[in-house]
């Protein structure tokens, strides 16, 4: 709705266009209390909403420009009504969206900041829900934000996706958003749980947006596309029934979506079409593989190790490094997941990363030396994040001392 | 049976949007369970928090808000009770006292013929 009432005030009257949202949203509630839910809530707020815009186009068009690309449109009281109409039908607001997404994925503005936009405007979550999934406190949230803004109301009009000349040029900043969006749901350090679905659903909504616009629908988006339906395809088997956190090795297999398997096959299928190999064609085949694989024992690690080595060329970084050693050592042994751990550079990035002593931990457990297996998830468990970690460590603290009892 | 007026007073503005959702939730409920036992006559509606006083011979037009903001109504109900202790009793489950508001519960004049 922000992103509608965006294109019809001008990216300038960003605030603007969120008190009207902000209003409509308040009397609604307002009314609802006395003569209960309508039948199409969102409906009735889009209504609402629309008429607040007309009314504040009405009363301020004199005093404000509004958005510049529709000119004199809105000036003449002959063609605001249907010009307005127009810009909240169903396809306006799907371009709105994109538009807006572009928009935020600004040039100048650091990319979780982009993400944090995107949030905000797009997918309407406060600034302490956005706090809250990126660990940060709402100041720092609201700061991060209000720059954002203040350098998208710089820009005076909002991101013409139409026939830009730098849309191509500012498509991979958008994926990258999406990309991170998408990861914060998946491995977010989210105090309350470690899965946060409403960030996942939200990153491939818009990643769908993408693959409806012709300009958009590249290789890439596919390929970002196939990654997020081949790993949200295990959504449901990532924590059992009582909430807590299953590793891959572990998970129900038979409750992966294997619609979301096959989406994301189709996807990837689709993603091979242009010359270019990114960083999300490679996870997605990845995610791919585990996805095919009935059981842990039948993945092909090897075809993993090989991915994981062309990612570490294409987009190198520890963690990246620490997933290709977890890989090895299921190939190669736990001895040479270790060596692999100890060879990655920057590893002091991983010093905050309770995942990097977990692994250090499983592998020490598989090769036998409990003592030091145990030290690892010690390490690992004054790192955790939220409570679904914190036990699913605490759990193989527990192990490696049943482990030694036996002995 | 008889009939009673809630008048809801005390503004629940300004709020967070999180917050407001969550009082609307408790006004539906309420307003469900005395929709239930057969209490609501007219569910009533909420009001503007502006608007125009006048006032005296001269009937000066004076803008509002014509009290504090505690003591606006912001809407009101037509209820029906057996007496104006079960009305009062029935106010009692409105969520507006959380948020510092008061309802006055008004009988409605009857004539008995």
């Amino acid at each position: 709705m922000v992103a509608t009432l965006t294109r019809v005030f001008g990216v300038h009257n960003l605030a603007l266009a969120e008190d009207v949202v902000q209003d409509a949203f308040c009397r609604a509630l307002e009314v609802w209390k006395f003569r209960g839910l309508p039948e199409n809530p969102s409906a009735w707020l889009m209504a609402t909403a629309k008429n607040r815009a007309l009314d504040v186009l009405r009363r301020e068009r004199t005093a404000r420009t509004f958005a510049p690309e529709l000119g004199q449109l809105l000036d003449s009281e002959w063609t605001v009504v249907p010009v307005v109409e127009e810009l909240f039908g169903a396809n306006a607001i799907k371009d709105d969206q994109l538009r807006v997404m572009f928009s935020c994925c600004h040039p100048r503005l650091p990319e979780e900041a982009q993400v944090a936009l995107v949030l905000h405007i797009l997918c309407g979550f406060s600034m302490s829900e956005i706090a809250s999934a990126f660990v940060s406190s709402d100041a720092a949230i609201e700061k991060r934000i209000s720059r954002a803004k203040k350098v998208l109301a710089g820009s005076k009009r909002l991101f013409d996706v139409a026939g830009a000349d730098d849309f191509s040029g500012r498509l991979p900043a958008v994926h990258r958003a999406l990309y991170l969006l998408f990861n914060e749901g998946y491995h977010g350090a989210s105090p309350e749980s470690a899965v946060r679905t409403d960030l996942c659903r939200e990153a491939m909504r818009l990643v769908e947006l993408l693959l409806e616009h012709p300009l958009a629908a590249t290789p890439v988006t596919h390929a970002l596309a196939a990654l997020m339906c081949l790993h949200a395809a295990r959504l449901p088997s990532r924590v059992d029934a009582s909430g807590n956190l299953i590793s891959l090795f572990d998970q129900d297999r038979s409750r992966w979506d294997a619609q979301l398997v096959a989406q994301g096959q189709k996807f990837l299928e689709l993603s091979a079409a242009g010359a270019e190999l990114t960083e999300y064609h490679i996870e997605a085949a990845i995610a791919w593989i585990h996805a095919v694989a009935q059981r842990t024992e039948e993945t092909d690690w090897g075809q993993i190790v090989s991915l994981y080595d062309r990612l570490m060329t294409i987009r190198p970084s520890p963690i990246v490094a620490l997933n290709r050693a977890i890989a090895i050592a299921q190939q190669a042994g736990a001895e040479r997941g270790l060596e692999e751990i100890r060879a990655i550079v920057n590893s002091d990035r991983l010093a905050e990363y309770p995942f990097y002593f977990a692994a250090l931990g499983d592998m020490e457990l598989r090769s036998g030396r409990l003592e030091n297996a145990r030290e690892h998830f010690r390490q690992a468990l004054a790192l955790a994040r939220n409570p679904m970690e914190r036990r699913f460590l605490e759990d193989r603290v527990a192990a490696c001392e049943v482990h030694r009892t036996m002995i | 049976m008889s009939q009673f007026v809630y008048l809801y007073r005390g503004a629940d503005r300004g709020r967070s949007p999180e917050k407001m959702q969550e009082m609307m939730q408790k006004w539906m409920t309420w307003m469900k369970q005395l929709t239930d036992q057969g209490h609501i006559k007219d569910p009533g509606q909420p009001l503007e928090h502006t608007g125009k006083l006048v006032k005296g011979k001269q009937k000066t037009v004076t803008d509002g808000p014509f009290a504090e903001t505690k003591d606006i109504v912001g809407g009101y109900t037509l209820i029906e009770a057996r007496d104006l202790d079960q009305a009062v009793e029935l106010s009692k489950g409105c969520p507006i006292f959380e948020v510092e508001g008061a309802v006055e519960v008004r009988p409605v004049m009857k004539m008995n013929m």
